[in-house]
């Protein structure tokens, strides 16, 4: 006899309001059924309606976690569309905007992960941790999640050294203040018994799902767009963070890896900031259609974008990494325990509001 | 630039997307344009960090046949579609009634050049009168729900 539970849309460890129409027998999970829609937008039809270059501050609106990402592979499009050749020093600005969008996203998700299953002292000192991030965006673009820095052609905005220096101050403290939290994520006995072989999902079938970011290189599939070397990751030293797992417990250990794998790109880009212009001027309207993709804290995001040779475009469609996850979701549930239910939506760090555009 | 490596149809479009899967090609998105007379219909796959794009041009008024038998991952966006541009997609695996990101009182397909005039608009009431497709029933409470997600969800 099974029965149906609805998880969400108002629940004390969602962010955001998703719900879940799980089917239970007794405690376990047989299926699950996702209900969204609380919060959409039609953002890529009123993206038609303003010209391309509003959209640039549009787009940055998709999500308030990862925002300028969006606007950036936004304006990668465009700059492929165009022909625009963007200026080396702005290429570094933007990867280095977008590894600090990378770190406070992740803080912000382990925090979460930590607050679903129990754990408030580690969810504050996360987010506390998260503060020095927002700070170090305040101090070089006057926005802590809106930055509003990113053009077509490249930055509005450059990094003085004093700022640099700022920024790098800030990345120590991060650094030094991460080690405790990462020590009990990683280490901790009852962390692990909420974590370990929790939502398991093996590489082969979240790759044919269509998982992205550390839903898929925790199940052991290295695929991280930034190897293809858009901005100035092509000049950086990385390796993508892989765990081969598939569970709860190492999807975190990616987003902890990450974290640290970001505060040594920021430390590269900003050390090797070349000298430029800021932006490459340019004149007339996008035509004809392409498809960029980069790497979001949550894996990798599509924009497809369609011109007609006038000032707005015909079309724009924008595929979000927890878009792609939601399939892999429904598969780590089935099986899994009820109280498992919110740490293993935690675990894929969903972002309703880029879902929902 | 965005290339299309192959124009589908609707006899081809199981046989040669399944045959892109079988040779490891992971499913990124699908994206519908309305281009007038029809919707421009993208399939993106990628192997390997190249993107690979098929098309299929389809008629407003004709069913598009769903991929998520072959490519589960597909069932998701296929349930967007059908709400935005109000395309009929056929054999979902988990069919919501075009009230997947729409509220049941949302205007229907949205997205289309000319919003609600989307492929059921085109099947005119026999006197060429466009008309808006008509409301799905609202997605049911719990109790009605069961029985809906035993034959919905695979």
């Amino acid at each position: 006899m099974s029965m149906l539970v609805p998880f969400g849309p108002q629940h004390p460890v969602l962010p955001e309001p998703l719900q879940l129409r799980l089917e239970l027998s007794d405690e376990k999970v047989i299926s699950a059924l996702p209900v969204i829609g609380y919060v959409h937008r039609g953002l890529e039809r009123l993206a038609e309606q303003k010209d391309f270059i509003q959209d640039t501050y549009l787009i940055e609106r998709v999500c308030g976690i990862c925002s300028f990402i969006h606007s950036m592979t936004y304006c990668m499009g465009i700059e492929e569309m165009m022909n625009i050749a963007v200026p080396p020093r702005a290429l570094y600005l933007r990867t280095v905007w977008s590894e600090l969008h990378r770190m406070h996203s992740h803080l912000l998700a382990l925090g979460l992960l930590a607050d679903a299953f129990g754990f408030e002292n580690l969810f504050y000192s996360l987010w506390r941790i998260r503060e020095e991030i927002m700070d170090a965006m305040e101090a070089t673009t006057g926005g802590r999640v809106m930055l509003g820095s990113c053009c077509i052609g490249g930055v509005r905005k450059d990094i003085d050294p004093a700022q640099a220096q700022f920024v790098l101050e800030k990345l120590a403290n991060v650094e030094r203040a991460l080690k405790r939290p990462a020590e009990v994520l990683i280490g901790d006995y009852t962390v692990k018994q909420r974590l370990v072989g929790v939502g398991v999902i093996d590489g082969k079938k979240a790759y044919e799902l269509g998982a992205v970011g550390p839903t898929l290189r925790g199940s052991g599939v290295l695929r991280d767009h930034r190897t293809t070397g858009y901005a100035a990751y092509g000049e950086l030293d990385f390796e993508p963070v892989v765990e081969q797992d598939g569970d709860c417990y190492a999807r975190t250990l990616v987003r902890i890896g990450e974290l640290r794998q970001s505060i040594a790109l920021v430390r590269q880009a900003l050390g090797k900031l070349p000298d430029s212009e800021l932006k490459t001027p340019f004149k007339g309207n996008p035509e004809g259609e392409v498809a960029v993709r980069a790497e979001q804290p949550r894996g990798e995001v599509l924009y497809y974008l369609r011109g007609n040779g006038t000032d707005k475009l015909e079309r724009l469609r924008i595929r979000t990494p927890t878009f792609a996850n939601i399939a892999p979701l429904l598969t780590m549930l089935v099986g899994c325990n009820l109280a498992d239910v919110a740490v293993i939506i935690l675990s894929i760090d969903p972002c309703i509001s880029c879902t929902e555009r | 630039m965005m290339t299309v490596q192959e124009n589908l149809t609707l006899e081809n479009q199981q046989e040669r997307i399944g045959a892109l899967l079988l040779r490891g090609y992971r499913f990124v998105t699908m994206t519908v344009v309305d281009v007038g007379e029809a919707f421009d219909i993208y399939y993106h796959f990628d192997l390997d960090y190249e993107m690979t794009v098929y098309k299929l041009a389809l008629p407003k008024g004709t069913e598009l046949p769903s991929i998520s038998g072959i490519c589960f991952a597909a069932v998701i966006v296929e349930n967007e579609i059908q709400d935005l541009f109000g395309i009929k997609v056929v054999n979902l695996a988990i069919e919501y009634e075009r009230h997947f990101l729409l509220a049941p009182d949302a205007p229907a397909a949205p997205f289309c050049r000319v919003p609600g005039v989307g492929v059921t608009a085109v099947a005119t009431d026999g006197k060429g009168n466009l008309s808006a497709p008509p409301p799905a029933p609202p997605l049911a409470s719990a109790p009605a729900d069961a029985a809906a997600m035993q034959g919905g969800v695979r």
